[in-house]
C-alpha cells in the first residue's frame, strides 16, 4: 500500500513559501502588476484585494484540480475562465453586500481579477496536473506572495502619500507637519507604485543571490 | 480521448451549474446590497446639510432631521408630500426618496425634444436642523467618463447655498475627481442661485477662477479645477439643469 504523504510535507511547505520569495508572482514572474499599481494607494483596499485574490485563487485551484481528469483538453482554458469568472462575481457580490465602502474603492479591479495572469497561470501550470490539497496550498502561497507585495507597496504609499496608516494620521501624531513636512502627492499616483515595485525587486534581488541572472 | 458529444455536454452542464450558483447568490445578497445603496444615499443627503452620519445611525438621523419629502413637477406643482415623522403621505403616493433621478431626467429630456410626453417629477427634501430649515435638492448629470451626482442644500430663502456634496463614477483621479473633495465643495457655501430679483442664475464653475467674473456675478461662481475643465463644466451644467426644475416652485414660495 502506498504510504500517505503528510499534509505539510517539505514539498507542500515549499508550495506555500516559495511564492513569497524566490517565485514571487509580482517581483519575480512580474504578473498582476496592473492591480498592484491600481489598488495600493491605501492599505485597506490592498488588503481586501489580497484576500479576494486569495479566496478566488485557492478555490479555483481546488475546483480545477478536482475536475482536472474530466476536463477535455480542447476546452480547458474556457473551463478555467468560467470557474475564475464565477468565483470573482461571487466575491464582488459579497463585497458589495458586506464591505460596500471598500468595494467602491476597488471598483472595477475586483472584476479584473478575472484577467489577472496569476490566476490563469496557476490553474494551467499547477492545478491541471496536481491533486486538490497541493493545489490549494499552491493557490494560498501564490496569493500570499501577491498580497504581501501589495501590502508593502500600500504601506509606503499610504504613509508617504497621505501620512496615514489605516487612515490613522501617523505623521500628524508624531508632529512632522509642524516642522514643515509635507505629504508627497506623487506617491498616490500609479507611477510611484511602479517605482516602489522596482525598489522592492532591487532589494529582493540584492539579498537573494539565486535571483541574479547570468550575464 | 474525449468525444465531441462529451465536450458539448460538459460545457453545457458546467454553464448551467455556474448560472444557477450565481443567480442564487445574487438573489440572497440583493437585500444587503440595496440597503447599502440606500444608506449611502441617506448619508449623502445628510452631508449636504453638514450632518455627519455613519452606517449605523444614518436612518435614525434622517428620520430625525428630514421632516418632509416633496415631489415637484417642473411647473412647480407638488404631486406628492411625504412626512418622514409619521411615515405617511399627505398627498400623492410616490415616495420622493425613491424617485430615480436618472429616469426623471431622461423623461425631461424627451419631453423637451418632443419625443415623449411623460411628465417628470423631482424630489425636494425639507430638513429642519438646529431650528433652521434647509431645502435639499438632489443633482445628477453627465461627467467626462460617467455619471456625476450630488445634493445641494439651500437656506430658507431658497437662494443661498448652504452646502453641497458631489460624487462621481469614474472621473480622472487628481483632476475631475477633485469635485468629490471638501476643498472644492466648501466653495459653494454662501453662493446664491438667484440674483436679487429672483432671476435664476445657478452657480457656475468658472475656469480661471470666480475672481475673473464681474464683481456682481462673483456670488454666482466658484473656482473650477485645474486640468478638470470638462468635469467642472459638467458640474455647472448639472446644477443648471437640475435646479431649473425647481424655479417655478421656489418662485411661488418666495413671493408668498
Amino acid at each position: 500500500m502506498k504510504q500517505k504523504e503528510p499534509l505539510f510535507s517539505a514539498k507542500n511547505k515549499k508550495l506555500i513559501f516559495n511564492p513569497l520569495n524566490k517565485e514571487n508572482p509580482i517581483t519575480v514572474q512580474v504578473l498582476g502588476i496592473c492591480s498592484a499599481l491600481a489598488v495600493t494607494a491605501k492599505l485597506e483596499p490592498a488588503i481586501v484585494m489580497s484576500i479576494s485574490v486569495m479566496a478566488v485563487l485557492a478555490l479555483a485551484n481546488v475546483i480545477i484540480s478536482v475536475m482536472r481528469n474530466t476536463i477535455p483538453p480542447r476546452i480547458r482554458i474556457i473551463v478555467q475562465l468560467v470557474v475564475i469568472a464565477a468565483l470573482v462575481i461571487l466575491v464582488d457580490q459579497v463585497l458589495k453586500a458586506f464591505a460596500y465602502d471598500v468595494s467602491k474603492q476597488l471598483s472595477v479591479f475586483v472584476g479584473l481579477i478575472i484577467t489577472n495572469c496569476i490566476l490563469m497561470g496557476r490553474l494551467e501550470a499547477f492545478a491541471m496536473g496536481n491533486k486538490p490539497w497541493p493545489s490549494f496550498l499552491d493557490g494560498l502561497g501564490n496569493a500570499a506572495g501577491y498580497g504581501i507585495i501589495l501590502i508593502i507597496i500600500a504601506f509606503f504609499r499610504e504613509l508617504l502619500g497621505s501620512g496615514t496608516i489605516f487612515n490613522y494620521p501617523v505623521m500628524e501624531k508624531i508632529g512632522l507637519y509642524s516642522i514643515g513636512y509635507k505629504n508627497n502627492g506623487m506617491m498616490i499616483l500609479p507611477p510611484m507604485a511602479l517605482i516602489t515595485v522596482g525598489i522592492i525587486i532591487w532589494v529582493q534581488r540584492s539579498r537573494n543571490k539565486e535571483l541574479i541572472e547570468d550575464k | 480521448m474525449f468525444t465531441n458529444r462529451y465536450i458539448f455536454t460538459y460545457a453545457a452542464v458546467m454553464v448551467i451549474v455556474v448560472a444557477a450558483i450565481l443567480s442564487f447568490a445574487a438573489t440572497v445578497l440583493k437585500p444587503y446590497q440595496e440597503k447599502n445603496v440606500r444608506t449611502e444615499k441617506i448619508m449623502d443627503i445628510l452631508k449636504s446639510v453638514n450632518i455627519e452620519s455613519d452606517k449605523s445611525n444614518a436612518e435614525e438621523l434622517y428620520d430625525k432631521y428630514i421632516t418632509e419629502e416633496l415631489a415637484i413637477t417642473p411647473e412647480g406643482e407638488v404631486v406628492s408630500l411625504y412626512k418622514t415623522g409619521s411615515k405617511s403621505f399627505e398627498k400623492g403616493d410616490i415616495r420622493p426618496f425613491d424617485i430615480n433621478m436618472k429616469v426623471e431626467l431622461s423623461k425631461l429630456e424627451k419631453l423637451k425634444s418632443g419625443k415623449g410626453n411623460e411628465k417628470p417629477v423631482f424630489p425636494l427634501y425639507v430638513c429642519s436642523y438646529e431650528n433652521k430649515t434647509y431645502y435639499i435638492i438632489p443633482l445628477r448629470g453627465k461627467g467626462l467618463w460617467g455619471p456625476i451626482w450630488g445634493n445641494i442644500s439651500l437656506l430658507d430663502d431658497f437662494k443661498t447655498v448652504y452646502g453641497v456634496t458631489f460624487g462621481h463614477k469614474g472621473e480622472t483621479p487628481g483632476l475631475g475627481a477633485e469635485i468629490a473633495t471638501s476643498a472644492f465643495q466648501k466653495q459653494f457655501a454662501g453662493k446664491t442661485i438667484f440674483d436679487d430679483s429672483y432671476g435664476f442664475t445657478s452657480v457656475k464653475v468658472v475656469k480661471g477662477g470666480a475672481a475673473t467674473l464681474p464683481a456682481n456675478e462673483q456670488i454666482h461662481g466658484v473656482d473650477a479645477i485645474s486640468g478638470g475643465t470638462i468635469t467642472s463644466n459638467s458640474v455647472s451644467e448639472m446644477l443648471k439643469v437640475c435646479l431649473e426644475n425647481y424655479v417655478p416652485y421656489i418662485k411661488q414660495h418666495v413671493t408668498n
